[in-house]
């Protein structure tokens, strides 16, 4: 009886902070998502620093005010003036990774008034969240619903509605399982090009032999799939020795652990194929250690992806080789789709596949790793 | 009863904690022996900077378990105390990390030098992490909320206060100086974090041999309601017991960040409180709270990183590698169980006497 009652006064606690959570995410109107979670930063903020005043105040004071920061923001743009093209965009969570931070950046950077867009911004983890955003925008009467999903499934219901409020929906970076018809376009990187166009860069190198170290992302990824396919294809084609292929789950730590045991089990390789930057780091992290050479003319050769800005510098430097593109800049491929819909036009075809770079060491310039590096 | 158990040493070693986790570690050593004997080749070499560094799959499992073998001490102690485990720590490391970057970066993107000195960044990060624990502790301890949904809170929103601290950058800092915490110091072979960690090992003996924090702790995860009455205060040790994890916590992000040289929100320690619980279940403490025993987490802990170890060097495809962990980490759990330990050590000394009689007939 007491254990029951110590539960249900737990389930009261937890209770009552949801709902003041989102009370204050509908009073703050514009990005439901984005300001409860600014709340839960404000209030896990104000927290911990009654419990640790002296600590807790200059450390947790950052992330309560940059959340506070872009709730202004959003909330600015919720004038409502006639002439302005009304967006809703629902991106992930831009903790997510520094593609997502890239890419969440870029479209706050070219939704503004001054481009003539009234825009307001949703972030969400999970579909249902990212369901809820959506749904308010409609409500609002957006003209544009753009939307990164979180999840492929699920999509159908929300997205009819759309149709019947006369809100025309664009995908970008991740496409959905619905019907084509439910939006007007879906601007995405193709991850089967990206690996292609790495592993033909790899090829060109003309190495006497191929002894590759394949680090992969998480199982299951779009990401690692594509980029696994190119490499696994032409392996089988070319006869090269895939030395090890492993998953390091984007780890940076688990990828120096990967290459240190291949090390360690005294196999011969010349070629790290990583299929992000941090894992490419964790491996490089292991060659240093047992001091062998890698970068352009070394003995090993050094592959990433997504650009980060630190990992065109260490291209630029000559310590990695090569690095894929993951383009996160889609704002300028959304504006102008959003301008053809504006004028009438129609597109040629629903599916936008973006251009993505791949960066040699030995051309990349200062000006590249400005441009590019996320 | 007394006189058969002197008789029958197996039994009475079963009733031993930590022969469960030495017993996991004799038998992956085993069966790394009869697969490949060169698993055990510990090499000195010079790494790229010409310092001397030991390599070797061996002191790759005392270099990467140390993270999860000091996080398993401060898993215990709460463990112990509430009944309960804190499933935020991976999270919260990534908080401590993020501070650490966020200062030493200066807010740039990448940094070749620090722009403050490491430790008044590693001080701050200790802070940061130990007002999470105190957070969290304050759920459990006062407010009564189970351990697992309290720190829930900080288990989903940490990363994305973490991402907050840094405005969402990946940062790169290659200042050599900052890389030692997590990798090695110029001129000693042995990385690192293997002399953090004892350190800690040392510290955490010392507390538990000259203080009574053992007793009291293990008194109030027993019975809270005796030990309130024996005047022990239970609310502020289930309180303490979060805050010191907090700190083994902060050191476990930094030495993550300093070992990685960046810093990945969503990626950095994943899973890692999972691993931590199984280290302490692994010691075969009870997950329900009360007696502990420290040793047997820390060596739980560094079996979990031995096996992932020989995994990665049996080169098993990367789609089967957590079906194989599981199967480990099952058999090794139910071993490990109080019960199984018990029925066990009774099995061998119910054998024994029948072996008695036998000979004297």
């Amino acid at each position: 009886m007491k254990k029951f009652r110590k539960m249900m006064s737990a389930c009261a606690v937890i209770a009552m902070c949801g709902a003041a959570l989102t009370g204050c995410g509908t009073d703050g109107g514009s990005t439901p998502a984005s300001s409860t979670a600014a709340t839960a930063a404000a209030s896990t903020a104000a927290s911990t620093a009654a419990a640790d005043t002296t600590a807790a105040a200059d450390t947790t004071a950052a992330p309560a005010t940059t959340a506070a920061d872009t709730t202004a923001a959003a909330q600015t743009t919720g004038g409502g003036s006639g002439e302005l093209i009304k967006v809703g965009i629902i991106n992930n969570d831009p903790s997510e990774s520094g593609y997502r931070t890239a890419n969440d950046r870029d479209l706050n950077n070219a939704f503004t008034k001054e481009n003539g867009f009234d825009a307001k911004f949703a972030y969400g983890k999970t579909n249902d969240e990212q369901i809820n955003a959506a749904k308010k925008f409609i409500q609002d009467e957006v003209d544009y619903l753009l939307l990164s999903a979180a999840d492929t499934a699920g999509w159908d219901g929300v997205l009819k509605d759309a149709q019947n409020a006369d809100v025309k929906v664009i995908l970008f970076d991740r496409g959905i399982d619905a019907d084509e018809s439910l939006y007007e376009a879906s601007i995405v990187s193709d991850m089967e090009k990206e690996g292609a166009t790495a592993v033909e860069w790899l090829k060109s190198q003309n190495l006497d032999k191929y002894e590759v170290i394949h680090i992969q992302g998480q199982m299951g990824t779009a990401a690692q799939k594509g980029r696994s396919k190119a490499l696994n294809e032409t392996a089988k084609e070319l006869n090269w020795t895939i030395v090890a292929q492993q998953t390091a789950d984007w780890s940076t730590d688990k990828a120096q652990q990967i290459v240190q045991s291949v090390i360690d089990s005294k196999k011969s390789f010349n070629v790290i194929y990583a299929e992000n930057d941090d894992m490419a780091k964790g491996a490089v992290a292991a060659l240093d250690k047992a001091n062998i050479s890698h970068g352009v003319g070394k003995d090993v050769i050094v592959m990433g992806y997504d650009c980060n800005k630190w990992a065109l510098q260490e291209l630029k430097a000559g310590n990695w080789n090569y690095d894929g593109q993951c383009n996160p800049f889609q704002s300028s491929y959304l504006i102008d789709v959003i301008k053809k819909l504006e004028k009438g036009e129609k597109l040629e075809k629903k599916k936008i596949v973006m251009d993505e770079k791949g960066f040699d060491a030995s051309t990349i310039t200062d000006a590249d790793v400005e441009k590019y590096g996320i | 009863m007394i006189s058969n158990q002197k008789q029958n040493p197996i039994a009475a070693l079963f009733r031993h904690q930590i022969v469960i986790p030495i017993a996991a570690l004799l038998l992956l050593t085993i069966f790394n022996v009869l697969r490949d004997t060169s698993f055990f080749e510990v090499t000195l070499k010079n790494n790229s900077a010409g310092n001397p560094v030991l390599a070797g799959n061996l002191i790759s499992v005392l270099d990467n378990g140390s993270e999860l073998a000091i996080l398993a001490i401060g898993m215990t102690l709460v463990t112990a105390a509430c009944g309960g485990q804190d499933i935020s720590v991976g999270a919260t490391a990534v908080i401590a990390g993020s501070v650490v970057m966020r200062i030493l970066s200066g807010g740039e993107a990448s940094a070749d030098v620090v722009h403050a000195p490491i430790i008044i960044a590693f001080l701050v990060c200790c802070l940061a992490a130990m007002a999470c624990g105190a957070f969290n502790g304050m759920m459990v301890s006062v407010f009564r909320i189970q351990p697992m949904v309290a720190t829930l809170i900080m288990f989903t929103a940490g990363r994305s206060i973490a991402g907050w601290i840094n405005e969402n950058k990946s940062i790169a800092i290659t200042d050599p100086n900052f890389a030692i915490a997590g990798t090695f110091i110029p001129g000693i072979p042995v990385p690192t974090p293997v002399f953090i960690a004892l350190i800690c090992f040392i510290i955490t003996w010392a507390i538990l041999k000259f203080t009574n924090l053992g007793l009291y702790v293990q008194a109030v995860g027993i019975n809270e309601k005796t030990s309130r009455l024996n005047g022990l205060n239970p609310t502020l040790i289930k309180f303490g017991t979060f805050v010191l994890l907090g700190l083994c916590v902060a050191v476990v992000g930094f030495i993550k960040v300093s070992r990685n040289g960046t810093i990945n929100y969503s990626v950095v320690a994943k899973d890692i409180e999972m691993d931590a619980i199984l280290a302490v279940a692994l010691g075969g403490n009870a997950l329900s709270g009360g007696k502990f025993n420290m040793p047997a987490s820390i060596l739980g802990a560094y079996v979990i990183q031995y096996l992932t170890t020989t995994l990665y060097a049996m080169e098993v495809q990367a789609t089967a590698l957590p079906a194989y962990k599981a199967v480990v980490v099952i058999a090794l759990v139910v071993l490990s169980a109080p019960k199984v330990r018990d029925s066990v050590s009774g099995l061998f000394r119910k054998m024994s006497p029948a072996k008695q009689s036998g000979g004297a007939a």
